[in-house]
């Protein structure tokens, strides 16, 4: 009996356990099985050609166009989200009145899917009906904003809405952050004659670190998974000027038939991912193996 | 103590400007819903309609096209829900039997396999989709519902098992014990005890699952077909059809009718929701 309720917890756990990891793990060199293979309508088991897919992922244009976007998204979304998520959080930290009204209407378009707020943005953004025609009704005739079709500019349309949907998720986990800490240090620089724009400098920030971190962590990873936006917003367009990765995956898998060089460029993304990730969760698991 | 003023006024600012360009899309997509074409095209962003007009509504849920198929956004509707609830109530009763093992019963290696669980969390989906699209054809789930159910619940199975788990390991080691002393086996500690103590964490993940699994896209436009597309889906394609005329006051009733759910979710229980944000990324 005793030994019965060893085996118990392991037994309920393992069917779940075996199916998610075949899920996580089992797919993954799946998928780097058929990134070696020379798959195109179908998967095709038989025909490897070695590192091939990657050789002619690293030579394609369309790769380099989809890589400079992710990093021009990655940057503008996550740096300018932190930035005014962290101006929020602290001038909400001021004893505002209404602050949790404000603080429900910073946050609610995380709870919108970003096809929601594509197809909002892509009617705000239209260069004919759109802002343009607002600004020349307010008295702006010679306003033009045509972002949204050109290839150059196309991408800081998706980031623009990127950052109205995640701003708000940065505040939070800032404001998090910001009532965690001792009133009393404040206080104490506060007397000492510290400015406040000092004490947040000075103070708070660097004990906000570990906040900022991980919020540099999940919105770094959201914009390498960036699918939905992309889709919703310019479909990748005009062309393929604003592909991403993770729609250059999805068209050469799905519509390309090119399955060998899908799989392919969802390693590369697997990769990056991991590069950040893996080294936050072993710290993480490291750190505190009994706290809490 | 005028400088004083000055800078809550300046910060009063800040924060009234960053509400309105939060609000601003709610206001466009609702005053463009209500508007017929001939306003949109009179009027801008901003102008409200000069006349009540909800046809844009009737016609994005019942009878607006995308291609060939004009039964507007209302099958897509129900096949996000007969996908969402299944997978949303599996993965949640995994997780929570999941959590309960790792933080109560721990045994050796159990949180090495945690650990290797949490990597599901953040992992690029875009790796199981080939791999994916196979099984669900061996299994002959192809382009179906019950297909969809189980990709969402394997794929949330990670964030909801890091849910309980860390708030289960909160809850003190001596109730447990003391419950084992008298005899209690796993089940009954974790239907007497865990379970009764478990509602905001339930809260929080059935939330959470909700907004994530409802909002999904990436998996409905990979697995599903004519007849299990999700409301993303449907809302994707009809924004993106090419037709000659572009109805986006239909479009903006059908972005708020594939919106409403998870905004009602997070009017009611937005408390929740904030707590699910955060807990992936900040721990305690």
């Amino acid at each position: 009996m005793k030994s019965f309720e060893n085996i118990l917890p392991k037994l309920v756990i393992a069917p779940g356990f075996l199916l998610g990891f075949t899920f996580i793990y089992g797919f993954m060199i799946w998928n780097g099985i058929l990134s070696v293979t020379n798959s195109r309508m179908l998967p095709n088991y038989s025909d490897f050609v070695g590192l091939e897919q990657y050789v002619r992922l690293w030579d394609m244009d369309r790769w380099y166009v989809a890589l400079k976007n992710l990093g021009i998204f990655t940057v503008l979304y996550v740096g300018v989200s932190m930035l005014l998520g962290m101006v929020l959080a602290i001038f909400l930290d001021q004893k505002i009145r209404f602050e949790g009204v404000l603080r429900t209407i910073y946050l609610y378009p995380m709870a919108l899917s970003f096809i929601v707020t594509g197809t909002a943005w892509k009617w705000i953004l239209n260069p004919s009906l759109g802002l343009e025609k607002l600004m020349h009704d307010l008295g702006w005739a010679s306003f033009s904003f045509d972002w949204l079709v050109q290839s150059d500019t196309a991408i800081y349309c998706i980031v623009i809405a990127g950052v109205w949907q995640s701003a708000g998720f940065a505040m939070a986990l800032f404001l998090a952050g910001l009532r965690g800490i001792d009133d009393s240090i404040i206080k104490a620089a506060q007397i000492d004659g510290a400015s406040l724009p000092r004490i947040y400098w000075r103070i708070i920030l660097p004990v906000l670190r570990p906040v900022v971190f991980s919020t540099i962590l999940v919105l770094s990873h959201l914009s390498i998974k960036a699918f939905d936006l992309v889709m919703a917003l310019t479909a990748g367009g005009p062309g393929y000027a604003t592909d991403v990765p993770a729609t250059f995956m999805f068209t050469m898998s799905f519509t390309r038939g090119q399955i060998g060089l899908g799989a392919a460029s969802a390693t590369m993304m697997l990769a990056t991912v991991a590069a950040i990730v893996v080294p936050y969760l072993y710290s993480e698991l490291r750190s505190k193996p009994h706290e809490r | 103590m005028n400088a004083k003023n000055l800078s809550r006024l300046a910060v009063y600012s800040v924060l009234l400007i960053a509400a309105f360009f939060f609000l601003v899309p709610l206001y466009v997509m609702l005053v463009t819903s209500l508007k017929d074409g001939a306003q949109i095209r009179a009027g801008n962003l901003l102008s409200l309609p000069t006349s009540l007009n909800v046809d844009a509504w009737a016609l994005a849920w019942s009878s607006a096209c995308t291609g060939v198929d004009c039964r507007g956004l209302k099958p897509f509707f129900w096949n996000s829900v007969s996908m969402a609830v299944p997978a949303v109530l599996i993965s949640t009763t995994i997780g929570a039997i999941n959590g309960y093992v790792l933080s109560m019963w721990k045994f050796r290696g159990s949180d090495l396999l945690f650990g290797f669980m949490l990597f599901g969390v953040f992992m690029p989906f875009q790796v199981v989709l080939l791999p994916m699209s196979q099984v669900l054809g061996f299994l002959r789930l192809s382009s179906s519902i019950t297909g969809l159910v189980m990709v969402h619940s394997l794929a949330g199975m990670a964030g909801t098992t890091l849910f309980f788990r860390n708030y289960y390991t909160a809850i003190p080691r001596e109730l447990v014990n003391a419950a084992r002393m008298d005899g209690a086996g796993f089940w009954r500690i974790f239907y007497r005890i865990v379970i009764p103590m478990s509602t905001p964490i339930l809260m929080v993940t059935l939330i959470w699952q909700f907004t994530n699994i409802w909002n999904d896209f990436l998996f409905g436009v990979a697995f599903s077909g004519a007849d299990s597309k999700p409301i993303t889906v449907g809302l994707n394609n009809m924004a993106n059809t090419t037709s000659s005329v572009k109805n986006y006051n239909v479009d903006m009733a059908a972005a708020i009718i594939a919106g409403l759910p998870t905004m009602l979710v997070y009017v009611l229980a937005g408390q929740y929701f904030v707590k699910g944000l955060t807990a992936g990324a900040v721990k305690g």
